[in-house]
């Protein structure tokens, strides 16, 4: 996974509270055995219409948007199911950085996994940020070392976030070798519990 | 100093700790399906890297197998996800339920099904519920595809350790009530998110005198409240339930083993982070109108207004989803009409719910405008039921009869629900688009999805129920 530290993006506003990972990658779309392909199909159900032309009154379809990397929504994102393929149609789709005043535990850890940086915010600053970018399309600038995003100059939030996963994210660490670190305290588990 | 079963299990796993770090936990048992595990055994095949403890794995197919032809998948795609999970299976080793086996079934039915779920087991699986196996006491978890490679080649996971909840379920359940309306009203009560963060343990009367199937509904669902895992504290029922299954021992073996099982139980006067409690008497049975599972209500009520509601966002994820269910504020529920119905899924497909399901089907016809069709969880609770004769009960209604897998529930098979049509579905997500492209879901018990089948439209089912007191 590449690792993730500073970013300058326009943020994109998904005013939508509970949102699910049935609406993140509809099922129909995950019966693909890799990883990658499935950011045309993000959001599918509300990014097109029916007949499989875009809904333009979507917000990934506005083209001032286009290009985004920060997706900011409401509370419980990516509920749901435990599917990965959530977190991999926003990465393919080209979303490095979700905000949210909450995320769902599963989504959250799968983002950790994929370099997503999902970042809590608390509710009113949320709102804050999804009216504002809703109205003009303004750049976020996102320091994960220093935990803080800054929106306007004198618009900064700070956030917290495990130390353990910041070091993962801020490193593009491969867990699995990390944990292989560990082989021998592994097999002792192993060996007493036998 | 007295401990819940959350704390027990927990500990008694953790392989490494180290403070400002996630625990490291022993995985006992991991199940693996087709959807959610190609990418992980790909990385394995890219990096080298082997299975640490296949026997310690279990896979089946479920997700995608049709139910009605078996040797004739349709799709490519789907085909090409069965022999890839068969392939995957082989090369690394890993015991598989083939669709055609005996033992094949929806993943959280043949864990419990096969035994190989145990009180004070971790058990994950790349699928969120697999919080259902926390029924037997067993901390039991839904994960994502990098943790079932984690899984697969160190038998761990990295796991920050969650809060404990109690959810209380105060006084006995009445007439008519299941398990599945306690668990619709306790999220429509407290909300979907209530559990983030949170391991939650049922406790209460009501869920004492659960049967193990009754149990597994309620714990199933845990994940609709946003928690990662929800488990009952084993008991005798659950002792009794696991014995004489494929993969408990026997004899001297399995005395010692329910002595340790039985000691993972919450000591008495231990705490939790959080306490909530529900009443019996509020419950009646439930019938969801919206598009999440909290958006439910007793039968005898109605369509909420979004006068009702003091928040705006309230008032707008209300318009939302009625927008979506098609539905006027302020329509009684019983007056909803369905054009289908299924009962099946890891929530209510096990041998109790058909029995009870078919209690009301028993000798009427099911209302021609809807078309219904019946899952069993399991190719054992398939056999089973035919044993039994249910079958025919169901067949002489007008349901049809298939074999066994998630089906409807996701509609990754040819089990679709077109768009703009009614379910009553006693699965356990209601999300848009869930059942197929625009089909509108409504949860409910088998018995309520019953006998909407036969009316066409919901109504209260204990105006259809014999009592036998
Ligand atoms: S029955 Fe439904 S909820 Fe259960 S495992 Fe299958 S798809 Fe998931």
């Amino acid at each position: 996974m590449k690792p993730i530290n500073q970013l300058t993006s326009i943020v994109t506003p998904l005013d939508r509270v509970n949102v699910d990972t049935d609406q993140i990658i509809p099922k129909q779309f995950l019966k693909r055995i890799e990883r990658t392909g499935f950011g045309n199909y993000l959001f599918y159900g509300w990014r097109f219409q029916e007949d499989g032309t875009p809904n333009p009154s979507f917000i990934l379809n506005n083209p001032l948007y286009e290009g985004s990397e920060v997706l900011v929504a409401s509370h419980n994102f990516g509920c749901g199911s435990s599917r990965e393929h959530a977190p991999w149609a926003l990465l393919d789709y080209g979303f490095k950085v979700i905000i949210a005043p909450s995320f769902a535990d599963i989504f959250y850890n799968n983002c950790v996994k994929n370099g997503i940086l999902a970042i809590r915010l608390n509710e009113e600053n949320v709102n804050h940020l999804i009216k504002q970018s809703t109205e003009h399309q303004k750049k976020i600038f996102i320091n994960l070392k220093e935990q803080f995003v800054q929106y306007e100059a004198e618009e900064k939030f700070t956030f917290d976030i495990d130390p353990y996963w910041k070091e993962m994210l801020l490193n593009g660490w491969d867990e699995i070798a990390l944990t292989f670190q560990f082989e021998d305290q592994i097999a002792a588990f192993e060996k007493k519990h036998a | 100093m007295p401990k819940t079963i959350i704390e027990k299990v927990w500990n008694d796993h953790i392989v490494y700790e180290e403070k400002g770090k996630p625990d490291l936990l022993y995985i006992d048992l991991h199940l693996l399906h087709e959807v959610t595990s190609p990418q992980a055994f790909e990385g394995l095949r890219l990096n080298n890297r082997k299975v640490r403890r296949p026997e310690l794995s279990f896979a089946t197919m479920d997700h995608n197998v049709p139910t009605k032809n078996r040797s004739n998948i349709t799709d490519p795609v789907s085909r090409k996800q069965i022999s890839t999970l068969a392939q995957n299976c082989q090369e690394f080793g890993v015991p598989l339920a083939h669709m055609d086996h005996p033992d094949q079934g929806i993943v959280h039915v043949i864990g419990p099904d096969l035994g190989l779920t145990q009180p004070g087991k971790t058990i994950v699986c790349g699928d969120s519920h697999t919080s259902t196996h926390g029924a037997f006491g067993a901390l039991a978890f839904g994960i994502g595809t990098s943790e079932v490679e984690h899984v697969l080649s160190t038998q761990t996971l990295w796991q920050s350790k969650p809060k404990t909840m109690e959810i209380k379920i105060i006084g006995e359940l009445g007439f008519g009530v299941t398990a599945k309306d306690v668990i619709l009203a306790i999220i429509a009560k407290f909300g979907v998110d209530i559990g983030t963060g949170h391991i939650v343990e049922y406790t209460g009367e009501a869920v004492r005198n659960f049967s193990m199937e009754e149990r597994m509904t309620i714990c199933n669902m845990s994940i609709e409240a946003g928690a990662r895992a929800g488990l009952i504290s084993p008991d005798e029922k659950t002792v009794d339930y696991l014995k004489g299954r494929a993969h408990v021992p026997d004899g001297k073996a399995f005395e010692a083993l329910k002595r340790k099982w039985l000691s993972y139980a919450t000591d008495d006067g231990a705490g939790y982070d959080k306490t909530l409690e529900i009443h019996s008497e509020e419950i009646e049975p439930f019938v969801t109108w919206g598009t999440n599972p909290s958006m439910g209500s007793g039968i005898s009520s109605s369509v909420p207004y979004a006068s009702d509601y003091a928040v705006q966002s309230d008032r707008e994820e209300l318009r939302q989803a009625l927008t979506y269910m098609d539905l006027e504020e302020g329509t009684p529920l019983s007056s909803i009409e369905i054009q289908h119905v299924f009962i099946g899924s890891c929530t209510n497909s096990r041998l109790s719910d058909l029995r009870e399901a078919a209690e009301v089907v028993k000798g009427k016809s099911v209302h021609p405008a809807v078309t219904a069709i019946v899952v069993p969880g399991s190719f054992s609770v398939k056999l089973q039921a035919e044993k039994e004769g249910l079958n025919k009960i169901f067949e002489e209604a007008g349901f049809q009869w298939r074999e066994s897998g998630c089906s409807m529930c996701l509609a990754m098979n040819d089990d679709v629900v077109p768009p703009g049509e009614r379910c009553a579905s006693t699965s356990n997500r209601n999300f848009e688009g869930r059942q197929g492209a625009g089909a509108r879901t409504h949860l409910v018990s088998p018995v309520m999805a019953a006998a909407a089948a036969i009316k066409g439209h919901f109504v209260d089912v204990r105006n259809m129920l014999s009592v036998h007191a």
